[in-house]
């Protein structure tokens, strides 16, 4: 049975390598060795395929991408306002509309819009106009890439930092929990919202076709890890990114149409049990290196009861509408 | 009015209409294909009566957003020019000045975007009454900017903007401006062209390439706007931007001649309009809606045997720098009159500062004497203009100052307190 099973995921990875082949994020960009968002983003665009115009506001994606003129994306790319990012491939998608119009038979209306921004353009600074394109269901995918912090300037502090964790903002450990963006998008009652993880490429790479296949606003949100920032070899990024998974820390799931589901990566973990500890997890960065005990038992109830809430969720599912 | 327009009123066919109304109209037959709006006083009717054109289907094809924000319109407009579409919004005072950001966004990416602005006092205290410090306080962002003063002017200035705007060699944004609730709330009669004769004017965007320097399409990938390093071509960038402002001032020249070809309007040399500045010894430079009143003051003046004359200002940038220095050489006195405020600079006002600046080191020019009157829609009356004038004939006969002269400029019609 185990073979079996192991043998189907083998052929399905070895479909989606074959059917991937093509670099759209080319070799050659400026990102740190080990870097989390660029696996993000060449994993996403190899499932959305090159018809896709990317906006990207603030973030370490404006640098990563090379210095003016010279580029690594091998598909339209726009750098845009922190806070505009939603707003800007909002508009964007409206004139890919306007053109079909204008030009019927060119397929404008066959582009995929999306906005890759990091945690801070989108949970903080960019939460106004991502909250704006998900009421209106402005067709584009929005893209979270999250690493926890503020890194292109500087490993500051954002809302979406996990408690406990330094930055050079929060010398003694952040005091408040993470903000849970993928729950308050969800709350918009979006088509689709994803979260992924870079650790779980497959997954990845199947809600990004998904979403591609939906038209309205849709929200994926990445965890991706970032070394420098979070103090780890940059040989680990994986690693990390998948014990992030393993201790229950970040949970990958869907919510289409309402109705939610773990991915298959997370199922599993619904049992406490086959959670890893999440000592093993906050033990190799050096973010948690100085957290107090207080933090740490903090950082596991909420973590349970993260759980149990899903649990909930879960459970009331058959009231939803179908 | 002007005679030919008096004359086109009777002949045409022409709608009574708001200001803003205009502004929809316009945007309506510019074609535009995506507009993105949000909501602010005085610029409300705009987007309703664009909301109205486009539930009503008569507007086929146009993409209309109703966004969160203004930082979100013109982020949205931003996207969508980039893409190589024609686009469209309004806003007013505080929705300009929280879209800054994204301000100085269009004209550094050269998008050719226009804007209709109702404009507003800032707050605090709050004010939403006419004072053009709104859109003069995106004087550095590269925008070109120009004010109506009538309702016509309105719907005919954002037909002429789409063309200077979009001409291969400026791709600037601009701002077509009028006084909020003065022209944006009342009623006139406004000649809406017919679309044939709009379309030979304007022509729909004529290919899908959009414009020469960027456009959105996979089939060929374009990187905007990357991090550039100081030894790279930024400052270039810059110098590209107000070299194409400066050019621009052809560009408006022309479209205004071909606008009254084809129209029969005119609005003097695009940049400018003068009135009675011939034989004049005494002139004010004036713009927005205090400008058409004006007209009537100096009509008045001028029966009762005063030498006086106006110059409309029509665009503030690229500002007209030649012109006003021939016009100044005609004068011996020129009031300049700001319906806005420059705080701390020369004269305090953003036009009579602008003006002393372009006459500094001219010679043979008249005597500038600075002006501020109907801030934050404060009523200046045809008595008030008037005498305005008659304290510019005296300053010209006598060499004497106005007694409410405050820091070398006339503020005037403020309220006397004890």
């Amino acid at each position: 049975m185990v073979c079996w099973r192991l043998s189907k995921e083998m052929v399905k990875l070895k479909e989606a390598l074959e059917s991937c082949q093509e670099e759209y994020f080319l070799p050659g960009n400026s990102c740190c060795a080990g870097c989390g968002l660029e696996i993000a983003l060449r994993w996403a665009i190899k499932a959305l395929g090159p018809n896709t115009a990317l906006v990207t506001p603030a973030s370490c994606l404006n640098v990563v991408v090379g210095l003016w003129p010279k580029t690594a994306p091998n598909f339209p790319f726009t750098n845009m306002a922190f806070a505009a990012g939603a707003a800007a491939a909002t508009g964007m998608s409206a004139a890919f509309k306007a053109k079909a119009y204008r030009f019927p038979g060119k397929e404008w209306n066959e582009i995929t819009t999306i906005t890759f921004a990091g945690d801070g353009g989108t949970a903080d600074i960019g939460i106004q106009g991502l909250s704006g394109a998900a009421e209106r269901n402005s067709d584009q995918i929005y893209v979270c890439y999250d690493n926890e912090a503020y890194m292109n300037t500087g490993i500051q502090r954002s809302s979406s930092t996990p408690h406990g964790a330094w930055t050079s903002t929060t010398t003694k450990g952040k005091d408040r929990f993470k903000k849970n963006l993928p729950a308050i998008m969800a709350a918009h009652d979006m088509p689709y919202v994803a979260t992924c993880s870079i650790s779980e490429p497959l997954d990845l790479y199947d809600k990004f076709k998904k979403a591609k296949s939906i038209k309205g606003c849709r929200y994926i949100h990445i965890m991706a890890p970032c070394c420098t920032g979070w103090g780890f070899n940059s040989e680990d990024t994986i690693e990390i990114a998948r014990l992030a998974v393993k201790t229950g820390s970040w949970i990958l799931y869907e919510v289409e149409n309402g109705i939610l589901t773990l991915s298959k990566a997370s199922r599993p973990l619904l049992d406490p049990s086959k959670r890893t500890p999440l000592i093993d997890y906050l033990s190799k960065q050096k973010r948690f290196a100085n957290i107090s005990e207080k933090d740490l038992i903090e950082l596991q109830e909420y973590l349970d009861h993260t759980w149990t809430r899903l649990e909930a969720d879960l459970s009331c599912q058959e009231q939803y509408p179908k | 009015m002007t005679e030919i327009q008096e004359d086109f009123v009777q002949k045409r066919e022409s709608i009574i209409i708001k200001g803003n109304v205009a502004a929809a109209y316009a945007a309506k037959s510019a074609r535009v294909q995506v507009i993105s709006a949000y909501p602010i006083t005085p610029q409300t009717t705009v987007v309703e009566k664009l909301s109205e054109f486009v539930d009503n289907g008569l507007m086929p094809g146009t993409e209309y957003i109703k966004m969160e924000s203004e930082h979100s319109v013109f982020a949205a407009v931003v996207g969508a020019s980039k893409a190589g579409t024609r686009t469209f919004t309004a806003t007013s005072g505080q929705g300009i000045f929280y879209a800054h950001e994204m301000i100085h966004w269009a004209a550094g990416a050269r998008l050719p975007i226009v804007v209709a602005i109702a404009s507003r006092g800032p707050a605090p205290p709050w004010n939403i009454w006419a004072d053009f410090t709104d859109v003069i306080s995106q004087r550095d962002t590269g925008w070109m900017s120009c004010f109506c003063s009538e309702h016509q002017e309105i719907y005919d200035e954002i037909l002429m903007s789409y063309k200077v705007c979009e001409d291969h060699d400026i791709l600037l944004p601009k701002f077509v401006s009028y006084g909020g609730f003065i022209l944006s709330h009342t009623s006139k009669p406004v000649i809406l062209e017919d679309q044939d004769l709009v379309d030979k004017f304007l022509p729909p965007l004529p290919n899908e390439e959009g414009w020469p320097h960027i456009w959105m399409d996979p089939k060929r990938p374009m990187m905007f706007g990357n991090l550039i390093m100081p030894s790279s071509f930024y400052y270039e960038f810059r110098l590209k931007i107000h070299d194409a402002l400066i050019r621009a001032k052809e560009k408006i020249k022309n479209v205004a001649k071909e606008f009254e070809k084809n129209f029969g309007r005119d609005y003097g040399n695009g940049l400018i309009q003068e009135r009675k500045m011939d034989d004049a010894d005494i002139g004010v430079i004036i713009y927005g809606d205090l400008a058409l009143q004006m007209e009537q003051a100096i009509d008045d003046l001028r029966e009762e045997g005063y030498k006086v004359g106006m110059v409309k200002l029509r665009h503030f940038r690229p500002f007209p720098t030649e012109d006003i220095v021939e016009v100044a050489k005609k004068v011996k006195v020129l009031g300049v009159i700001d319906r806005a405020t420059a705080f701390g600079c020369q004269t305090g006002g953003p036009v009579s500062c602008e003006v002393k600046s372009a006459l500094h080191e001219t010679k043979g020019t008249a005597t500038v004497l600075p002006i501020i009157n109907g801030l934050g829609g404060r009523e200046v009356t045809l008595e008030q203009q008037k005498n305005q004038l008659k304290k510019l004939v005296k300053y010209f006969e006598t060499g004497e100052l106005p007694k409410d002269v405050i820091h070398g400029t006339l503020w005037d019609g403020l309220l006397e307190v004890e």
